[in-house]
């Protein structure tokens, strides 16, 4: 265990009362590319360490880079969706610090020569919009990745040893920096999940990367500072990193603003520096301080030439791009028939393209939207997990649907389907006769249960033959329990009412 | 057998073609001169008489049962030790990357064994190619077969001593600054820079890559046009190859080799010339002057005044992009590991300190240094930046020169071979060495170092280059072969055959 000392921190009520935040973000998106960014490298995740390397991204002497032309075409696609200006012309640059997860010691990145810049995204938070500024959309290789071993808690510090795996070495990067994001108040930890929850609908949409922030496809960085309320001025900022869920932001946000407002409350200045987000225990730490220490001698890279889309295939990438984010939830609200509300709680449970998928793989979308909303995000909140990381796809959640539909389950044992599916049991189908949870759909076994049942209840079985229909639902119960849930109550209520009346 | 080791490549090609002699003969006695003379040279870090001798006999086989892979088939060559072999170690001259062997070939390295070119060994040359002596090797120096107590010029003093030693008919060199021409022009042999993006850097260890160049290190102007045929053009793993036909240099070396220069407009640069050079350099440079205005070459003096800047934005430009290629170098997955002293349980950034202190000579740090401290915020416009301006305008004054001529002349290196350890404390007088090649590099454009003489005053060889515009590689070749041509009709024979002879008693003798 490391020890860490619970810094002080306000209620995020007083801390708004005193001050004003203003974020920034910077996210971070691995391409889906099949090649590496300057390799022919494979970028499958989960390979065994270091089989996915060459002299290229293992940055042997004398290795060169040579662009991947995919990559460069989804950093201009993904420049063109968060509608920024696209560089007719630049170059990458080398960002050098050492570090032993980086081959060269250098990253190849862009520096002053974006390849995409000056955008925007429109953001819904409760119905409101608030137009994010996207400074900008550069292209970077990935670094390798360091385990540390013999520690208790996985960190550098307490370990016996460090090995590295440089199988994500070279996978492209797109790094997209907001501009700072100031004036949301209260709403910044919902304006910065909300952002990034969009930014991966889009990126999803473009069908330029995974975005599964679980494997590190898609990873935040939080910038936060603050300012006395109404001064219209710029704090000290941190930089958080290791952000990486939706539900991380948001409450990174939340901590960074009670916590450097309990500093500035009482009079200690905010040092710049780097913090880390601890998902567990939901607290920041410290990380390396920036500042001047950290100079990365940026200088154009000298064995690439530089990056010079024609005006023809911007226009042609631009006129391939998929449908923009707000004329999509408009036409999906017209074709789910949601309200207003249902659709923004879609959109805030990050359930968008999930409903999306649900009901393309043939649900209605009222219950893809009740299993996606209720049912799965309780879990996942359980979990403290995102919705979408529980490992249930679409597929599984319209097929449990059919299964209702087909009369074979009810949804109290969907349910328990769900439950199967989260436990790793299978298909629907696999954990429904796993489980052994279809209904009792055998007449013979269905009516001598509901036979039982009035035998056992004269006095109930009385009411319902006087007239009072609503009794039936004791022995309704009385017939579940028997069955242990295995049966669809309608067809259990005719049959009692059919025995009886 | 002797006889071998003196034919050009050329000559060694048309006695393979026509069944006169055989690979694995040639190569062999390439590696018994190299077992008599090479502890007394020293131009080989590692010699590789196996591989060497399994590729000519295979070449032989080839030659046997077919056409050949390419005109130099069954030909060995030396390779400099800066460019990948796969199974052959590859050190740069450093500590550093003792023991290692690279899992890769570069693609020169490729292309010279897809033509059939048996490679002899690696070659000696300044650690990561810094210095113009190949002093700076961290397996000491090689020796200038002219003179065994004085250098061989640097950073490619193995390649050139090997083949002015005739212990290898051709070889590989790489010339960031003139370590290609330099070399040549002390040794009496011939090197050519070809121009920027003509021969693929993939697999050369990177000193600065804006500079890099690799290139030919033979005996005669034609040998070099043939290698440059079998090296160069475009290659997909180095995006700075251009990816254009090859200038026809070989047709250019034969044309020039007639020695008829008429129409050719020639310029004398007039900063490359004069004060801070060797009288007798000088005067054969003189003399190569005379001998092309009488093959009908119109000479005029240019000017290029910002040349006189150069020697300051190489020694910017290089040591920052070299500051930052070197960081690789950190024992994490290659090379030399040293775990430092008095640390108990040292972390990884420990062993980088230790490992890149013992493994860097001082050369090298010194130029890791000069180049951080050129690309650090609050520095880099004022040298870094500045920089990247002066080398544009060297360029505009290459552009207006070539306005006005086909190619330009100086005299290669401003001194002869200058005594082994006489400039090893005196950094800056070693960078001078290289004043007049550097400009070259800063411009991409192509140049070739020929003998032009020896000196009065020491007997020592003397060059001249010729430089031309980017892809006009063949222009250089032609005035080059001509001068060439010239000055042996007028010697009765090549230079080198007044070489002092290198007595096989000496093998053993000294390392």
């Amino acid at each position: 265990m490391t020890t860490r000392t619970a810094e002080k921190v306000l209620s995020f009520e007083e801390a708004l009362a005193g001050f004003d935040p203003t974020m920034g973000l910077e996210v971070h998106v691995e391409l889906n590319t099949v090649s590496k960014m300057f390799c022919g490298c494979a970028t499958g995740f989960g390979a065994e360490p270091n089989t996915q390397v060459c002299p290229v991204c293992l940055g042997l002497p004398g290795a060169m880079p040579v662009v991947n032309e995919k990559a460069v075409e989804s950093a201009i696609r993904i420049g063109l969706a968060l509608n920024c200006r696209i560089a007719s012309w630049c170059r990458f640059a080398r960002k050098n610090y050492f570090y032993p997860d980086m081959p060269k010691n250098f990253q190849t990145s862009q520096y002053d020569e974006p390849i995409a810049f000056d955008g925007w995204m429109d953001v819904e938070v409760d119905g409101e919009t608030v137009r994010v500024e996207i400074e900008r959309a550069h292209m970077e290789e990935d670094t390798g990745k360091s385990l540390h071993v013999g520690g208790a808690t996985g960190r550098i510090h307490g370990a016996d040893h460090s090995l590295v795996d440089y199988n994500r070495a070279g996978i492209p990067l797109i790094e997209i920096v907001t501009k700072t994001i100031p004036g949301t108040r209260e709403k910044a930890p919902l304006v910065a999940k909300a952002y990034v929850a969009q930014l991966r609908d889009l990126l999803l949409a473009l069908g330029v990367s995974d975005v599964r922030m679980e494997q590190g496809s898609l990873r935040c960085d939080v910038n936060l500072s603050l300012a006395p309320a109404g001064s219209g001025q710029l704090g000290t900022r941190t930089e958080t990193k290791n952000v990486n869920s939706l539900r991380s932001v948001e409450r990174a946000v939340r901590y960074e603003i009670a916590r450097q407002a309990a500093l500035l409350q009482s009079g200690v200045p905010i040092v710049q520096e780097t913090r880390h987000w601890h998902e567990d225990t939901g607290v920041t730490t410290s990380g390396r301080e920036k500042s001047d220490a950290e100079d990365y001698r940026y200088f154009p890279e000298p064995d690439l030439v530089p990056v010079a889309p024609s005006t023809e295939w911007v226009d042609e990438l631009r006129a391939s791009l998929p449908e923009p984010p707000r004329e999509r939830l408009a036409r999906l609200q017209r074709e789910w028939g949601f309200s207003d509300l249902e659709m923004r709680d879609t959109v805030g449970a990050g359930a968008l393209v999930l409903v999306e998928e649900t009901v393309a793989a043939g649900a209605a979308p009222g219950a893809a939207r009740k299993w996606w909303l209720s049912e799965l995000a309780r879990r996942a909140n359980e979990r403290g997990a995102e919705v979408a990381d529980l490992g249930v796809t679409p597929t599984d959640v319209a097929r449990v649907q059919a299964l209702v539909d087909e009369g074979r389950i009810n949804d109290k044992l969907a349910r328990q389907v769900f439950d199967g599916l989260l436990a790793g049991e299978g298909t629907p189908d696999e954990v429904v006769e796993g489980r052994g949870l279809a209904v009792v759909s055998d007449e013979g076994a269905l009516s001598a249960a509901v036979d039982r049942a009035i035998a056992d209840n004269p006095a109930v079985a009385d009411k319902i033959r006087d007239g009072k229909v609503a009794a039936a639902g004791a022995l309704i119960g009385a017939v579940m329990k028997e069955l242990g849930g295995k049966a669809d109550a309608g067809q259990v209520r005719e049959l009692i009412l059919a025995k009886l009346i | 057998m002797t006889e071998l080791t003196r034919r050009t490549a050329a000559e060694l090609a048309e006695a393979l073609a026509s069944g006169e002699t055989t690979s694995v003969e040639l190569t062999q006695s390439h590696l018994d001169r190299i077992a008599d003379v090479d502890a007394a040279v020293h131009a080989f870090l590692h010699v590789d008489a196996e591989g060497a001798l399994a590729a000519a006999r295979a070449s032989d086989e080839r030659r046997a049962s077919g056409p050949p892979a390419s005109t130099l088939d069954g030909v060995p060559i030396a390779v400099k030790d800066v460019l990948a072999t796969r199974g052959l170690p590859t050190t740069c001259g450093s500590r550093i990357l003792e023991g290692w062997v690279p899992p890769y070939d570069a693609t020169v390295v490729a292309r010279l064994r897809a033509a059939g070119l048996p490679i002899l060994g690696k070659t000696n040359m300044d650690e990561f190619a810094m210095g113009s002596s190949t002093e700076h090797s961290a397996y000491g120096p090689t020796h200038n077969p002219w003179d065994l107590d004085r250098i061989p010029g640097g950073s490619g003093g193995g390649s050139a001593a090997a083949v002015a030693a005739f212990e290898a008919p051709l070889a590989m060199g790489t010339d960031t600054g003139g370590s290609i021409r330099q070399p040549a022009a002390v040794t009496g042999t011939v090197g050519a820079k070809p121009t920027y993006g003509g021969v693929s850097r993939y697999g050369l260890v990177a000193l600065a890559n804006s500079l890099d160049q690799a290139g030919p290190v033979t005996r005669t102007v034609l040998d070099a046009a043939l290698l440059h045929e079998v090296v160069g053009g475009h290659d997909l793993m180095d995006s700075t190859s251009i990816d254009q036909p090859l200038p026809a240099v070989v047709a250019a070396a034969r044309q020039g080799a007639t020695g008829d220069l008429s129409g050719m407009r020639i310029g004398v640069v007039t900063e490359l010339t004069g004060e801070g050079y060797q009288p007798g350099v000088q005067q054969r440079f003189d003399e190569s002057v005379q001998l092309l205005v009488d093959a009908g070459a119109e000479v005029v003096e240019v000017s290029c005044p910002t040349f006189v800047h150069a020697l300051a934005t190489y020694y910017l430009i290089l040591p920052a992009e070299a500051s930052s290629n070197l960081a690789r170098f950190d024992a994490m997955r290659y090379g030399l590991r040293v775990l430092p002293e008095g640390i108990e349980a040292p972390s990884a950034e420990d062993v980088m300190r230790a490992s890149r202190d013992r493994g860097f000579g001082d050369e090298v740090k010194r130029r890791i240094i000069l180049g951080t401290y050129a690309l650090s915020s609050g520095y880099y416009d004022a040298y870094y930046g500045q920089a990247q301006k002066v080398r544009t305008l060297v360029s505009r004054d290459f552009a207006a020169a070539f306005e006005r001529v086909d190619v330009l002349l100086s005299p290669t290196a401003p001194t002869t071979a200058f005594r082994l350890g006489e400039k090893l404390d005196d950094p800056v007088a070693m960078y001078l060495n290289d004043l007049a090649t550097i400009p070259a590099n800063l411009a991409g454009v192509p140049g070739i170092s020929v003998p032009s003489g020896l000196a009065d005053e020491d007997g020592l060889p003397t060059g001249v280059q010729v430089l031309a515009p980017a892809m006009a590689d063949d222009r250089v070749y032609r005035v080059g072969a001509a001068l060439e041509t010239l000055l042996t009709r007028r010697w009765g024979g090549p230079l080198l055959a007044r070489a002092p002879e290198l007595a096989p008693a000496l093998r053993g003798a000294s390392a």
